[in-house]
């Protein structure tokens, strides 16, 4: 069993090995092979209906809760530990490879009852510690100054971008250790698109950040590695410098210049 | 070329001839409908408000609601007078006057006194068969909705429960005859003769028994949950499934169980919901009087529900009145008089008030969570 990676556990690297998927009989993932580092940022471009959101999904095995969804050849391994092995708990798993939807999906809820939901998931009734914990995440999703007075009224009384980054201050609240991002910042005006950034490059030394963006200069701003996906395989993965400077192929070229996509 | 003269109608307007008739024919049909749901509550109130509402303070005849349910005795007294009186008043009146003499004495079954019985029949019936159906249709449909594979083994199962909402309510009553009241299991001290099957428990003497309820609430309770279940886990399931699947991915994503799940991010925004379409479902139970009819009702019964029990568990296990049979029973059992109209029209309009306020109660309920709960 996956046991929980606390923050002195070095390897919280992600292998995904010889990885295929489909849903249903239509085949969406081949032969995806991404070896992701820990404690840095990788990003997944290409254009739409590439597979990134399903590829993210199966990290946190968010698939399994679609009844068609299949892996139908190799595995994806977090710090070694093969995810999809029988023995793992996904529960635990999800716990500490937390997840922003591509949707911002906020409870019906106040806006306090949001961030604190993973932490009472865990038990957590201390309300001081509640108190702060909510406080530092909606810190770090730059919210906090915008919603301290109103943390009582409802999630869905915030404007869009608020929501998504209530939706990433939820997440970060349980302070899991990879954190997958669906186009985390595609509702976001460039001044909160800038704080996320920011979030990103405050928290990568202790997390792990995979981000699925359309915006390459998000993807070249903020990652270390990036991985251009076309068709449901990985055309390139190298540094993130090098594949805006000198991209390999043609394909890869073409996209990022966005003579494509 | 656009000529505006052409616009201009010339004679009659022919091709809006057709248009006209179709028009009237159906707006015609519809107020036939009108006219005659319109008449029926004219006649309902007309007859029976005055049973209920007096013209003098308080206004309301509370004997009616909470006098129960006896023998009307007519009869003139030596003077000429007419008295009209229930049972038990009737039998003052003969102690007090003894030997008085009394002239053209008629008796009418049911029609005197008042209808506390069959309300507060009619009401533990309500609570009793919507609690059950409310537990056991809820967990069905969570299984349903959120814990099964949508395999073609659960497109069946939801298709026979959809079937079982058009079955008619006497099919259920007899169902709940042959089960409830005959056949499920009790457990006894002291089988009855006609149990179909007795297994001893070996503790003192006790056996189950499968004699079934006899006719008791807890049969009619069964009967009518039985009848209003497709009903609930149709109505629990669609409310389920308007919950965003976003909601469940969110907390799934954050390492919630299902179960957690859906505690804490679908029950409770269904429940609003499920509550609704419930109280729709209320007025169903309350009204129908076939499902009760061999399972738990009684004509007429000496004393009020909560009279004469040895334990307050008893009232499961005794008859009741409800409202529906008991209209059946005025309307066709005794012999119609001007001295029955009272308790006729009277027990019919409470009940339609009772109706009448459920639907507007939960049609208010569902308007103000409906603007209330939005996402
Ligand atoms: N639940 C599903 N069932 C069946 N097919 C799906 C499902 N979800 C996605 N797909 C298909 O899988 C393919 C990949 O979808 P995916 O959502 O991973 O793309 P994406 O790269 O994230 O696109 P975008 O950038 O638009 O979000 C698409 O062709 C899509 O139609
Ligand atoms: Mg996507």
């Amino acid at each position: 069993m996956i046991e929980r990676l606390n923050p002195s556990s070095k390897d919280i690297s992600i292998a995904v090995k010889d990885l295929d998927f489909s849903y249903g009989s239509s085949p969406v993932l081949k032969n995806i092979q991404l070896d992701i580092p820990e404690n840095g940022v990788t990003s997944f471009i290409g254009p739409s209906g590439c597979g990134k959101s399903t590829l993210l999904r199966c990290i946190n095995r968010m698939n399994d809760e679609i009844p068609s969804a299949r892996i139908t050849r190799g595995d994806i391994e977090i710090g070694g530990v093969n995810i999809y092995d029988s023995s793992v708990d996904v529960v635990k798993l999800r716990r500490d490879v937390g997840m922003v939807f591509q949707k911002s999906n906020p409870f019906p809820r106040s806006i306090y009852e949001n961030v604190a939901y993973g932490l009472r998931l865990r038990g957590e009734r201390d309300k001081a510690v509640l108190d702060q914990s909510v406080e530092q995440a909606l810190h770090s999703a730059a919210l906090w100054d915008e919603v301290k007075d109103r943390l009582q009224e409802s999630a869905l009384g915030l404007s869009g971008g608020q929501q998504q980054r209530l939706c990433i201050a939820r997440a970060i609240a349980v302070k899991p250790r990879v954190v997958l991002m669906d186009e985390p910042c595609s509702a976001l005006d460039p001044i909160a698109t800038a704080k996320v950034e920011e979030l990103i490059w405050d928290l990568k030394h202790a997390y792990t950040f995979v981000i699925v963006t359309h915006n390459m200069q998000q993807a070249s701003r903020v990652s270390d590695k990036t991985a251009f996906f076309y068709m449901g395989e990985v055309i390139e993965f190298s540094d993130t410098s090098r594949m805006f400077s000198n991209p390999r192929f043609r394909k890869t070229e073409e996209y990022i210049t966005g003579r494509f996509g | 070329m656009f000529n505006p003269e052409n616009l201009i109608r010339k004679g009659l307007p022919k091709g809006h001839f057709k248009d006209l008739v179709v028009r009237f024919v159906l707006a015609g049909l519809t107020y036939v409908v009108v006219l005659i749901a319109a008449l029926l509550f004219a006649k309902i109130i007309m007859d029976g408000a005055p049973v209920l509402f007096k013209a003098k303070a308080p206004f309301v005849d509370f004997e009616f609601l909470t006098a129960k349910n006896e023998t009307l005795h007519v009869f003139d007294d030596a003077q000429g007078n007419r008295h009209q009186l229930p049972a038990s008043r009737y039998n003052d009146y003969l102690a007090k006057y003894e030997g008085a003499p009394i002239f053209n004495e008629q008796t009418y079954s049911y029609s005197g006194g008042g209808i506390a019985g069959p309300i507060v029949g009619t009401a533990l019936l309500t609570i009793g068969s919507m609690v059950l159906a409310l537990f056991f249709g809820v967990a069905a449909a969570i299984y349903l909705s959120e814990y099964a594979k949508q395999s073609p083994f659960i497109h069946a199962i939801r298709l026979a429960i959809l079937n079982l909402a058009g079955i008619p309510s006497i099919v259920f009553g007899l169902f709940g005859f042959s089960v409830f009241v005959l056949a499920v299991p009790v457990i006894t001290p002291t089988p009855s003769d006609r149990s179909l099957l007795t297994i001893p428990l070996h503790i003192n003497h006790y056996v189950m028994s499968f004699q079934g309820w006899n006719s008791s609430l807890m049969a009619g309770c069964a009967t009518l949950a039985c009848m209003i279940l497709p009903v609930i886990i149709t109505a629990s399931e669609e409310s389920l499934r308007a919950v965003p699947q976003g909601f469940r991915d969110a907390s799934l994503a954050m390492g919630a169980t299902r179960w957690q799940t859906i505690r804490k991010c679908v029950l409770p925004f269904s429940l609003p919901g499920i509550l609704t379409s419930s109280l729709l479902a209320i007025t169903r139970v309350a009204g129908e009087t076939a499902p009760i009819m061999f399972t738990a009702a009684v004509a007429a019964k000496d004393d009020l529900p909560w009279q004469g029990l040895k334990s307050p568990f008893d009232i499961l296990s005794s008859q009741v009145q409800a409202l529906p049979y008991h209209i059946y029973t005025l309307a066709a059992r005794i012999p119609s008089s001007e001295y029955t109209r009272r308790a006729q029209y009277g027990s019919v309009f409470v009940f339609l008030l009772l109706v009448a306020s459920l639907s507007v109660g939960s049609m208010i309920l569902r308007a103000k969570l409906r603007s209330k709960l939005k996402w």
